[in-house]
């Protein structure tokens, strides 16, 4: 107890130093990946099909790619040692900018979409547990089958259909915002906090109308597995001994059920909440491109195709740090969540 | 109205499996006066847990009652709903269960655990209910109680965790307290500190109290009056005195005769009629070895350091002969597991050297010493016959694995005579060899491993409690088996227990151990009799024994 936060601080600082290897051995991978992968960049920049050869030669000494791939990998490095992402050829713009104008929309969406999740699957987990075989079980089961069988894009499809098309409910689902309303201040990145801070409850609500859709669609294809885990968790938590003895001395149905076996429960489901998160934020790339979404992976998909390195070696690198950081917070969370943990 | 506080008339309680319903209690009728203490007798299966479940309303899914009635305070407790059964959980009878560490929740500090239970029961503050779980800390007597309230179960010790499960039963002082097989699992001499405590406690508040336990020792202790179960019926209800003298029913004489008392021997633990074919073995005069044979077995100054530094064991010597029995006995933490894996070569020493049969084998490796020719003389019987059998490898396999990885046999005709005569021995009928661990019942169990470890017919065998997990009957048997396994094929057995009265049965000497040291060691029947430090002493008097009159002998 006595050193809890300080040992917290210092585990923590202990698990970032020891990721940085892995960190580096991601980087080095999609270097040596995005140089194996069939395309030349030299050429899909070119003015145009009919360019020169020496047009493109220029272009290739330009980029610096005439030089050998080690000696690339050596300048690449150096870059990213001074912070540096490079340029991204697509848009022009540096490729740290890029991201940083595009990160907050998709971890807005991620965010929010995990959070549907989990308000939806540990209450159906809990309630399928309580009642195991009976029809509430069944349809929970149900319900998170057919969540996973049907993809996010068809089910964002289906969703744009139904929301937009049929009922009218939601605005059209092209990006962040609509086009007249005026941004925010920009504090956080995160719109629908933006909109909160800067008091316009309005604009606010104009945000989540745009979010709430792709939210869903993503939310409802790992509702499953956290659901899933929920219940099983839950079930042995229901049977341990320990509820049985909070029953024996007639605590309420309530606090048996809260606060001895869901409590418990919850350990196994924080962890795979992490790993789903960081799944969906690599994966969220099918609803950014469905719902026009302005968010990093579309980002990278599109650099991609079109053979720009820098981009796609800026996601990849910004996608592994965020698991890294990711996997951090679920240790954190789960060490103050079961003292048994915080021990070691 | 009676007097009786609870009474239990032809109850009845069924589970149902995936086979049907099966009755668990068939027509069990008893009664408990206010403030007594009565003792509830019977070994696994017997249906003692269930009936304590059923009484307290904790029997789970599966189980229900379908007959019978129990009448708390002249109320069916079998038909109460909702708030008027919990009312009564807790507040008017409650229950204190085997392994108290489980039975706490793992991420709920102590101090709350007990103020939840108060706070159920009373219209109190937060702050007085705290104060309430302070004073209950204090009564059930543990120390530095302020600090021990933000404790987790994982960082007090087994007898701790039972005494905070003892402080939130006894929170709402309940009339009656159902205490299902408290101690089993504990060290002896915890076992008799929580014992005491809780007839103290009992006692005090004028609680009365059902104590389920499988050992008859212990109910003998504490209680008036026993009732003795057996497949779900009660078959005999006495005071401990005229149950010891004078059992009636054939169960309760087989149990009474499988209980270890402190002057029975091996052979006195069955009844009559299974104790010829023993007699004979013990008839036969054991060889004598020639003077100057080298011991089998002789540990120098062995020492084990885990990461912390602190030494889980040290300077620890002794010797062993060819067919001898050695006990190894002592609390939990004194460093008898570790010293017997060393021994085995399943972990190694930090220093100090074994030596077997000349050779020395302390360094080599023991990642290396599956390839040791030596391997085969040391074999190992370990304390749960459940965890340690492989659950995909049927009886056979089990058996047969050590000869083919050891022994180099192949399958065929000669490997199934091996492992048949060896499933003889130990007495286990062939028809089970093909079952798997699952299909198999505890005792049946126990003999697999043991017919494991003697398949290479060792020269040493290293027994890690290997009976902690059985019935006594059962527990009787297997003893018996080992002593004639000693006997007739002249294996050493180095015997690991915490209990003190199965090693003074089966060992010619024992070596007690506290803190990775020896304390005491020597013949065992001197060394039980006329132990010579205080620690043995309190192991010794800690032990519950049966008083046996005169008249148990003339009827056994």
């Amino acid at each position: 107890m006595k050193t809890g936060l300080g040992a917290t601080i210092i585990r923590a600082g202990r698990r970032l130093l020891s990721s940085l290897p892995a960190l580096f051995g991601v980087l080095v991978f999609t270097f040596l990946l995005m140089r194996v992968l069939p395309g030349d960049p030299a050429v899909f920049f070119a003015s145009g099909p009919n360019a020169g050869k020496e047009e493109i030669e220029q272009i290739r000494k330009q980029m610096g790619l005439n030089k050998s791939v080690p000696e690339q990998l050596v300048f690449y490095l150096s870059d990213i040692g001074h912070g540096n992402l490079g340029r991204s050829m697509m848009t022009g713009q540096p490729v740290l900018k890029d991201l940083r104008e595009r990160l907050p929309a998709s971890l807005e969406l991620t965010f929010t979409a995990l959070l549907i999740a989990l308000i939806a699957a540990v209450p159906l987990g809990v309630v399928a547990a309580l009642r195991p075989g009976s029809i509430v079980d069944h349809s929970v089961r149900l319900f998170c089958a057919l969540g996973v069988c049907v993809p996010t894009f068809v089910s964002g499809l289906l969703l744009i259909y139904v929301f937009y098309y049929l009922l009218g409910l939601s605005p059209d689902p092209t990006g962040r915002i609509d086009v007249f309303t005026s941004l925010p201040p920009q504090h956080t990145g995160f719109l629908s906090i933006d909109f909160l801070l800067a008091g316009d409850l309005e604009g606010w609500w104009a945000a989540c109308k745009q979010l709430i859709l792709p939210a869903v669609s993503m939310a409802l294809f790992v509702i499953a597995p956290l659901a899933r885990i929920t219940r099983a968790s839950m079930l042995v938590s229901l049977g341990s001994d320990f509820v049985r003895t909070a029953r024996s001395v007639g605590l309420s149905w309530r606090k048996v059920v809260v606060t001895y076996a869901l409590r418990n429960a919850i350990l196994p489901v924080i962890t795979i909440a992490g790993i789903v998160f960081s799944t969906m934020l690599g994966a969220n790339v099918l609803v950014e491109k469905v719902f026009s979404w302005p968010g990093v992976a579309s980002y990278a998909l599109d650099a991609l195709l079109s053979s720009d390195y820098a981009p796609v070696q800026g996601f990849v690198l910004l996608m592994a740090s965020l698991f890294v950081l990711v996997n951090l917070v679920v240790d954190i969370c789960y060490g103050i969540a079961d003292p048994r943990v915080s021990i070691e | 109205m009676s007097e009786d506080l609870l009474r239990i008339d032809d109850l009845h309680v069924a589970f149902s499996t995936r086979r049907g319903m099966v009755e668990a209690v068939r027509g069990v009728t008893l009664t408990v006066k206010a403030g007594e203490m009565l003792g509830l007798v019977g070994e696994s299966g017997s249906g003692k847990s269930v009936t304590g479940f059923a009484t307290t309303r904790l029997l789970d899914a599966a189980g229900r009652v379908t007959g019978g009635k129990i009448l708390f305070r002249g109320q069916d407790v079998t038909k109460l709903r909702g708030d008027d059964l919990r009312q009564l959980q807790g507040a008017a009878m409650s229950m204190i269960f085997q392994n108290p560490r489980a039975a706490l929740n793992p991420i709920r500090a102590i101090g709350l655990q007990i103020a939840d239970a108060i706070l159920t029961h009373k219209r109190i503050s937060k702050e007085a209910a705290r104060a309430e779980a302070l004073d209950l800390l204090r009564a059930v007597q543990i120390r530095d109680p302020e600090q021990r309230m933000n404790a987790y179960p994982h960082e007090l010790s087994g007898g701790m965790c039972q005494r905070v499960m003892i402080a939130i039963a006894i929170s709402c002082n309940p009339a009656l307290l159902i205490a299902d097989e408290p101690t089993t699992g504990l060290d002896v001499t915890t076992q008799k500190v929580v014992m005491d405590l809780l007839a103290d406690i009992a006692a005090a508040r004028g609680m009365a109290t059902i104590l389920i336990t499988h050992d008859l020792g212990l109910a003998a202790r504490y209680c008036r009056r026993i009732a003795v179960m057996e497949r779900g019926r009660i078959v005999e209800e006495a005071s401990p005195g005229k149950l010891f003298s004078a059992p009636q029913h054939a169960y309760t004489r087989r149990l009474v005769a499988a209980s270890p008392t402190a002057t029975s021997r091996i052979e006195d633990l069955v009844t009559e009629e299974e104790r010829e074919r023993y007699n004979a073995i013990l008839d036969k005069p054991r060889p004598v070895l020639p003077h100057g044979t080298p011991p089998l077995l002789e540990v120098r100054k062995l020492a084990k350091r885990f990461d912390q530094g602190s030494a889980a064991v040290a300077d620890f010597s002794m010797t062993m002969a060819g067919g001898e029995s050695v006990g190894l006995v002592g609390e939990s933490g004194s460093g008898k597991s570790t010293t017997s894996r060393m021994i085995c070569r399943l972990i190694d020493p930090s220093e100090g050297d074994i030596v077997f049969d000349g050779q020395s084998i302390g360094h080599v490796a023991s990642r290396d010493f599956h390839r040791s020719p030596l391997r085969k003389e040391i074999q190992m019987v370990f304390q749960d016959p459940n965890e340690s059998l492989n659950p995909r490898f049927t009886a056979f396999d089990c058996i047969a694995h050590p000869l083919m990885r050891l022994d180099g046999m192949r399958t065929g005709e000669a490997l199934r005579q091996r492992v048949e005569e060896c499933a003889q021995r130990v007495g286990l009928p062939l028809d089970l060899l093909p079952r798997f661990p699952h299909q198999l019942s505890g005792g049946q169990k126990a003999r697999v491993g043991i017919a494991r470890a003697i398949a290479c017919r060792p020269r040493l065998l290293v027994l890690d409690e290997p009976t902690a997990a059985l019935d006594v009957s059962v527990q009787a048997v297997v003893l018996q088996l080992l002593d004639r396994l000693r006997r007739e094929n002249d294996i050493a057995l180095l015997f690991v227990s915490h209990d003190l009265n199965v090693v003074r049965m089966l060992c010619d000497r024992t070596i007690v151990l506290r803190n990775g040291g020896i304390v005491e060691q020597g013949e065992s029947r001197a060394l039980f009799d006329n132990p010579k430090t205080d620690y043995t002493r309190r192991l010794v008097e800690a032990i519950p024994h049966i008083e046996t009159g005169p008249t148990l002998a003339a009827a056994l």
